[in-house]
């Protein structure tokens, strides 16, 4: 797709640059999210409630899936074949999960009377978890796609490889952060 | 002052000695993939020439469209007591024919004309058909690159702005009509799809349509950023990128840093739209029944929207700008004035776009305390633009002046860009802008100063690199009745619309028959509207000189018409895919080199002389 040309002046690969913009832009989209959470709490006629203790559980599943998909890339970049395969396995295993999680705690939720339609505060946990599980949906093609290839191409260490790798690496390891940010900040607010 | 000698370069001598190989066309299996067949050389391209020019014609299609509305709903406001029935068969049934055969334009249409226009206008055509244009055909081809660093999110950006045309086009023929609650869609009128006809499936369409132009301007944006950042030719420094190429990176900045935001707000619209959530509605009654929604605000929408809102101007004018500033230079034959001035300028005001969105909201209730914060940094903004200007100026300023039609242009926007730049000022201070907001003062300050200008910017635009993009000239007298029949009339459009807002005339009127007041206007109106037709005619030939010289203009024979110095005018006349034949040329100078030293002109590919000292 990338016509790498062999001109550049700069270290980074133009592919992993164009994941960096767009990290950007996503921060921007649930800055804008969570800024209007802030916005609107400070209005008033604000419903308080507990949040599902669930979340905490999907915020340690998102973060030993990020980890485990660290050291699938280590197993890959130091020829540990198995490593690099259950890591991979682990982490997308781990991702549903994850979801699977986010979807009881909406249950709970709504269960305890919070729900989609009510008072903003709410509405606002809906949407931001959801928007955040649709991208989190786009990271798990991303691993299944590095899963097809761990189990399909020949395995070797080529920099294109290492490139696709590590561009699927980031890209999870941001969705975990930006699932901690939104943890922290739903608690703290 | 000595005497200056002409020169003439051969670039492909120079760029064969100096040339970078990166081995581009070694790579190219059994012929040219991206050349073969009609459908992918013309339709589903990857070349970044090709999807410049489906931007440019697409817009061109937009812009028809739009402004043929704008004379639609003008004629109203000018001759309200004409009948419009002969409109009816283009119109069908808005325009509404009484028992004696007097048609008149059905007054929830004329909402959504204003509506589509604005709409269409701001991202269809000055976004999408300006930035999306030139930056795609001048970044690499300035910077010397043989494409975008992806070319295929190159092509997916156009079809998804294809896509977002298409949905809109599609709700122009809806029985409840198009979106009509303005283009800025503040709930409630946006957000209830009962709150009348064309809230409904015209706002679904709307929406849709605007998500799929979104999605289009980041693929684009990200492109432009990273094409910029990662695929300079060797020795293009940033301080050696022409001040286009600059403005279309900060552009993209601006881009892609705002246009998630406004998503985030269409987000939580579509949920109050369809799922029933309570974002930015509260204690609403229509028809005398009270809604379930409680607890949200409109005032929040207009915070999301704005905050792209208002950089979104910036993404309008900072294009134009680059251009004109690339065009004034070559056609004054003088170096740009106080180039890193303009470098500083264009990112400042692409910082300060994110502080200034809710000048938009003073009359929201807005608390007047944090008014304060956003007039500081509006009238803060005034002084990059300013700077600008005066580097304009100066560059003007005994400079060897050829008066072509792209130059003509430029010169036009800078005009445009100082009247409606001063009224902002007014606007800027919110005692004024309360007294001032809802007035014809707003339409009329930012018609001229984002609307006319960007337009004039991107006519210079075309003008100016017509030849790079088809080989052939467009003709200089359509061109310039085109100039002069448009300078006069906008201003004629809009100068007086200015007169009206201080005279307090309102705007978003449908008719003015019931205030007796505002009937002292109505010879104003007609002059406005009268002015307006004039305009839009013009625009026809305009249009007439792009498509006939696309296939009867004078054909280019030399590769560089206009003796300039940036690298697009070192490539053949008609540049294939990868844009040099050989070698990538490389850059030894700054883009300015004009008339300095005594030369005419010294290209960014000419190695420096012997003691010579470049400028940058």
């Amino acid at each position: 797709m990338i016509d790498r040309f062999e001109n550049t002046n700069t270290t980074i690969h133009p592919l992993m640059f164009v994941l960096w913009l767009g990290m950007a832009g996503i921060v921007m989209l649930f800055g804008a999210l969570t800024s209007a959470y802030i916005v609107r709490q400070s209005a008033g006629n604000w419903l308080e409630f507990q949040l599902p203790s669930l979340f905490q559980w999907s915020t340690l599943v998102i973060v030993i899936s990020s980890v485990m998909l660290h050291l699938s890339y280590l197993g890959f970049r130091h020829r540990k074949l198995k490593q690099y395969r259950i890591g991979l396995l682990t982490s997308f295993l781990l991702g549903i999960i994850f979801l699977v999680l986010q979807y009881m705690a909406w249950m709970t939720l709504y269960s305890r009377g919070i729900q989609l339609t009510g008072n903003p505060s709410g509405s606002f946990v809906y949407v931001m978890t959801a928007i955040h599980a649709l991208h989190l949906v786009s990271g798990l093609l991303a691993i299944a796609v590095a899963i097809f290839h761990a189990f399909r191409l020949p395995y070797e260490i080529t920099q294109k490889r290492v490139d696709r790798f590590k561009l699927v690496l980031y890209y999870w390891h941001f969705l975990a952060g930006l699932w901690i940010y939104l943890y922290l900040f739903l608690n703290i607010m | 002052m000595a005497e200056i000698k002409e020169v003439t370069y051969n670039p492909e001598t120079i760029i064969d000695e100096l040339g970078y190989d990166d081995h581009f066309h070694e790579h190219e299996h059994g012929g040219d993939k991206y050349q073969v067949g009609f459908i992918s050389k013309y339709i589903f391209s990857t070349d970044h020439k090709i999807i410049a020019k489906q931007y440019l014609i697409t817009g061109i299609f937009w812009a028809i469209i739009a402004a043929g509305m704008s004379v639609i709903f003008r004629l109203q406001l000018g001759f309200p007591e004409e009948n419009m029935a002969w409109l009816k068969p283009l119109l069908g049934k808005w325009i509404v024919v009484n028992n004696d055969g007097i048609g008149t334009l059905a007054p929830e249409f004329y909402y959504a004309l204003v509506t589509i226009h604005g709409t269409i206008l701001v991202f269809f055509v000055l976004t999408a058909g300006l930035s999306g244009t030139f930056s795609n055909f001048l970044i690499p081809l300035q910077i010397g690159a043989r494409d975008m660093a992806s070319p295929f999110l190159n092509m997916l950006s156009y079809w998804f702005f294809f896509l977002a045309g298409l949905v809109m086009f599609l709700s122009l023929f809806l029985s409840t009509g198009p979106f009509s609650g303005g283009w800025v869609a503040y709930p409630p009128l946006s957000a209830l799809p009962q709150a009348m006809d064309g809230s409904g499936t015209g706002m679904d369409l709307w929406l849709m349509s605007l998500v799929f132009f979104v999605v289009s301007v980041l693929l684009g944006g990200i492109n432009y950023i990273t094409t910029v950042l990662n695929l300079r030719t060797v020795g293009m420094t940033m301080l050696r990128l022409p001040l286009t190429v600059w403005s279309f990176l900060v552009t993209a900045i601006i881009g892609l840093l705002s246009f998630p935001v406004l998503v985030a707000g269409f987000f939580l619209l579509i949920f109050d739209r369809t799922l029933g959530t309570s974002f930015y509605l509260s204690d609403i009654f229509i028809g005398g029944e009270a809604l379930n929604h409680t607890g949200g605000s409109p005032v929040l929408y207009q915070h999301l929207f704005w905050f792209l809102g208002h950089p979104e101007v910036y993404i309008i004018i900072l294009p134009a700008m680059g251009i004109v500033s690339e065009v004034m230079s070559t056609h004054a034959r003088k170096p740009i004035f106080g180039y890193k001035a303009m470098i500083v300028s264009i990112a400042s005001i692409g910082f300060l776009s994110f502080l200034v969105w809710a000048h938009h909201m003073f009359v929201s209730g807005l608390n007047p305390f944090i008014s304060n914060f956003f007039i500081l940094f509006t009238l803060i903004i005034a002084i990059p633009s300013a700077i600008k200007v005066f580097n304009w100026l100066t560059t003007l300023y005994q400079g060897d002046l050829h008066l072509r039609v792209p130059m003509l242009f430029a010169i036009g926007f800078v005009s445009f860009f100082i009247s409606g730049g001063l009224t902002g000022l007014f606007l800027g201070n919110a005692p004024i802008d309360i007294q001032a907001h809802d007035t014809y003062f707003v339409v009329g300050h930012f018609h001229i100063v984002m609307g006319v200008a960007a337009f004039f910017g991107m006519w210079a635009g075309v003008y100016h690199w017509f030849p790079k993009m088809y080989g052939r000239f467009m003709s200089e007298t359509m061109g310039k009745i085109h100039f002069w029949v448009t300078l006069i009339s906008a201003y004629m459009v809009f100068w007086p619309m200015q007169y009206l807002g201080i005279a307090g005339v309102p705007r978003r009127y449908y008719s003015f028959d019931s205030f007796q007041t505002f009937s002292l206007f109505d010879d104003m109106n007609k002059l406005i509207t009268v002015f307006a037709i004039i305009a839009f005619f013009a625009q026809l030939i305009f249009v007439f000189n792009f498509f006939y010289s696309i296939f009867y203009g004078r054909k280019v024979t030399s590769k560089n018409p206009w003796k300039a110095t940036t690298l697009e005018w070192s490539t053949d006349i008609h540049p294939g895919h990868g844009n040099w034949a050989g070698k990538l040329p490389t850059v030894h100078r700054w883009p300015y080199d004009y008339n300095l030293d005594n030369v005419a002109f010294k290209p960014q590919y000419l190695p420096a002389a012997e003691g010579e000292e470049v400028v940058h």
